[in-house]
């Protein structure tokens, strides 16, 4: 099972921070196909927000293919997400790590590293096109 | 009956005083409708005519497709918390529920009991004695058990601390997932409404500034900063809220129900408290009389 938090500062419409959580738990391996989400009940007890939120979450879950509701029983992950999860993409990540670390050594703060991590990610991804 | 509340032309004056004036609601079932608007605004006046305490001076109210009108059938399908969520200081917790169950014929005693154990509440503490947190909680309790189809809570939180704030949320969104009850709280604080609530009213100076679903109203809204001109500039379509001049740049917010058009402009969505502000800030109309005042913004 796992936990939704929602920042009602991140200009990001609630829903759709529950939907990019599910997205990001299934990437990082957390959730696979036949898992559980949490109930609307127990989502709502836990980080105050509205019902229709999370219902609506699931509902978009739904029309992407990523999970599916049983009635009376609860909304099941249905795929999972990629050929294979970033977990077993473990030696990448590790370089990427490095270079973090590179990066730190040469002074460049955390807004920085997202700036330049972004910048290069968009680059790149022009690039491919 | 599809509407939790239905008003059309509303009004409540006391003497001289206008408490609430020309105010047409419709809130769709199931929903939790936040009610913001700075003290005086006339929220707890709309709050009492609602439940059936206040009598309205004009205009029509439907609360669940009936006139509010304070009869003992009516008021057990709407649970409502005023003010400071009262409590009889002098009552211990358990005579509270011994309390509600003799005054509501469809009390859940069962689930009373469970909610005053899962707050960690002694049933024999008196409830002057608890902390304001305990007390909210206990009056949240109190209307939650009598199994309303609609709840109205005034001002539920404005006492708290961050912290019970959070938890008195939790435990009626709770609520709301169990037993589908429809809800209307108000607050001069968007904060605290604003991950809670899927629709949105904003009263100001006794008169409806603003009322949709949030989604809509985060949808609909933009700041919009360009080179300085003036309102009429603006392609049709765009009603603007509020306009602020620099001697070269001009920021305005705008509402389009329509896709916003491109221009040479940036544009970006409000968050929700931005968006609550400018329409606090807004000139209130009165009647139209002042419709065609200048803003005086753009000379």
């Amino acid at each position: 099972m796992i936990d939704f938090h929602v920042d009602a500062r991140s200009g990001i419409a609630p829903y759709l921070q529950i939907v990019r959580q599910v997205r990001q738990a299934l990437l990082l391996g957390l959730l696979a196909e036949g898992d559980k989400l949490p109930t609307v009940k127990e989502v709502v007890a836990k980080v105050a927000i509205n019902p229709n939120t999370v219902s609506k979450a699931y509902r978009e879950l739904e029309h992407l293919g990523l999970a599916a509701g049983k009635p009376g029983v609860g909304t099941f992950i249905t795929r999972s997400l990629g050929h294979a999860s970033l977990i077993e993409h473990g030696p990448l990540q590790q370089e990427l790590r490095a270079w973090m670390d590179k990066a730190r050594a040469a002074g460049l703060t955390e807004p920085g590293i997202e700036a330049m991590f972004q910048n290069t990610l968009r680059e790149s991804a022009e690039e491919e096109k | 009956m599809n509407a939790i509340l239905q008003a059309h032309a509303l009004g409540k004056r006391y003497g001289q005083r206008q408490a609430l004036a020309d105010c047409t609601l419709d809130f769709p079932l199931g929903r939790v409708v936040g009610l913001v608007g700075p003290n005086g605004a006339g929220k707890t006046t709309l709050l009492k005519i609602a439940c059936g305490m206040l009598a309205p001076t004009t205009g029509r109210i439907e609360v669940l497709g009936e006139q509010p009108n304070g009869a003992t059938a009516q008021l057990a399908r709407v649970g409502y918390v005023a003010q400071d969520t009262p409590t009889y200081a002098s009552l211990s917790v358990a005579d509270h529920l011994k309390f509600g169950a003799k005054m509501n014929p469809a009390w859940d005693a069962k689930l009373a009991q469970a909610r005053v154990e899962q707050l960690g509440l002694n049933p024999k503490q008196k409830a002057g004695k608890l902390s304001g947190g305990q007390r909210a909680q206990l009056a949240l309790t109190m209307a939650v058990a009598k199994r309303p189809e609609l709840l109205i809570l005034d001002e539920p939180v404005a006492s708290l601390d961050p912290l019970a704030r959070r938890d008195f949320l939790r435990h009626l969104m709770e609520s709301v997932a169990e037993h589908d009850t429809s809800v209307i709280l108000s607050s001069h604080l968007v904060s605290d409404l604003e991950r809670v609530c899927d629709y949105l009213v904003v009263l100001v100076s006794s008169r409806v500034q603003l009322a949709g679903e949030t989604d809509d109203l985060l949808a609909q809204h933009h700041r919009i900063v360009c080179t300085r001109r003036q309102e009429s500039d603006l392609p049709a379509g765009l009603e603007v809220i509020s306009a602020e001049h620099t001697d070269r740049q001009s920021t305005f917010v705008v509402r389009s129900d329509s896709e916003l058009p491109a221009g040479d402009w940036s544009a970006e969505h409000l968050e929700l408290e931005d968006l609550v502000l400018t329409y606090l800030e807004r000139p209130v109309e009165h009647g139209g009389d002042t419709a065609m005042q200048p803003t005086g913004a753009a000379r």
